[in-house]
């Protein structure tokens, strides 16, 4: 399948390499060229220079057939809205976003985007371990 | 009325003037502090530094009873995040949003902004204004209808010069309003004939505008 991972830090170029090499159609977007030194060297998707939040960008790097989109870089604001745009704007049928500030994840989680909050994540693996008290709660799905 | 300014670039700074001596009650988020220590000096006790996409920093400045919230940052991404969280979180009746790339524009409404503000587009309309043949002037967008008011001056040579409206194929939801000629404004019947230098006021659905351009000849924007 045909994916487009927004952001090339560690999370972005590792969904990226590991869905190229399960044979998926990967493209990576990032702003800074230097960002794509993270992949692997055997990395075969295509790699696209630009924001994510613009359409031109999106649709240079084939989010137009795509099935799913992945915003990760390190700006929750522009996660927002580059996942809103593939939504919208381009119907991509899965779309995943990172945003740090749980209460934005909150949010946008009950506006119906499918969002991963690695505060909340972190944290609940952290206090599990420190007081065998967590809650993995920090992925959600879209709710029914 | 009570207006929450995001954003202290140039724009948040002579927007939260203008509204002080308005009589307006004004707050202006600024995340840098030390700008934001410099505005206050300024303006007084009318500043907060903060980042205003932050639900927290909205709660501080009381956004629950803000009438208006106008987003100015220099980003696309940040204006867009205040005003959606102004408007789901706190219940803010009117927001604002700057926003620097023009294609942005539409997603915005989409997305529930009230009023969008494109400097780009301006300066572009005014470009076309002052282009003295082939002039197309937008002049309105009316955001519900997705409606939107355009001017276009008549060239020498266009599909329509010199055919009257029965003959023009407009596309679909399309319709001309008003051909001001010289000092007369003309209100169209299928007989009018459309002449060169004629100003044509039409009333186009937003998707429709780039091919009532072509029909009148006129350049058409990226």
């Amino acid at each position: 399948m045909k994916v487009v991972v927004m952001g090339c830090g560690r999370v972005g170029a590792r969904i990226a390499s590991i869905l190229d090499h399960n044979g998926h159609d990967v493209a990576v977007v990032d702003t800074d060229a230097r960002a794509f030194r993270r992949l692997p060297n055997d990395f075969r998707g295509n790699t696209v220079i630009g924001t994510g939040i613009d359409e031109d960008v999106l649709r240079s790097a084939g989010i137009e057939g795509a099935s799913a989109f992945v915003a990760v870089t390190n700006g929750d604001n522009r996660n927002i809205m580059a996942a809103q745009v593939a939504r919208l704007m381009f119907q991509v049928p899965e779309v995943i976003c990172r945003i740090y500030d749980p209460v934005r994840e909150d949010t946008y989680r009950r506006l119906g985007l499918t969002t991963v909050c690695p505060t909340t994540t972190i944290s609940a693996i952290i206090l599990d371990h420190v007081i065998g008290a967590g809650d993995l709660s920090g992925v959600r799905g879209r709710e029914a | 009325m009570y207006i929450i300014v995001v954003g202290g670039g140039k724009v948040g700074y002579y927007l939260t003037k203008t509204l002080l001596n308005e009589g307006h009650e004004v707050l202006l988020i600024e995340r840098n502090p030390e700008k934001a220590s410099t505005f206050a000096e300024r303006f007084g006790a009318v500043v907060v530094a903060g980042d205003g996409a932050e639900a927290a920093t909205l709660a501080a400045a009381g956004a629950a009873r803000a009438d208006v919230v106008i987003a100015v940052t220099g980003e696309d991404e940040d204006n867009l995040v205040v005003c959606q969280s102004a408007r789901q979180k706190f219940h803010v009746g009117r927001t604002i949003a700057r926003v620097n790339n023009p294609k942005n524009e539409q997603l915005f409404r989409l997305l529930g902004i009230d009023v969008t503000v494109s400097q780009t587009n301006y300066i572009l309309n005014l470009i076309e204004q002052s282009i003295p043949e082939r002039s197309f002037l937008h002049l309105l967008s009316l955001r519900h209808a997705d409606l939107a008011i355009i001017e276009a001056k008549v060239g020498e040579d266009t599909p329509v010069t010199n055919r009257t409206i029965s003959q023009v194929q407009l596309p679909v939801d399309c319709v001309i309003a008003a051909i001001a000629r010289g000092p007369e404004l003309i209100v169209p019947t299928p007989a009018t004939q459309i002449l060169r230098g004629d100003d044509i006021i039409a009333l186009t659905h937003r998707e429709q505008e780039d091919e009532l351009r072509r029909l009148l000849g006129c350049f058409v924007v990226s």
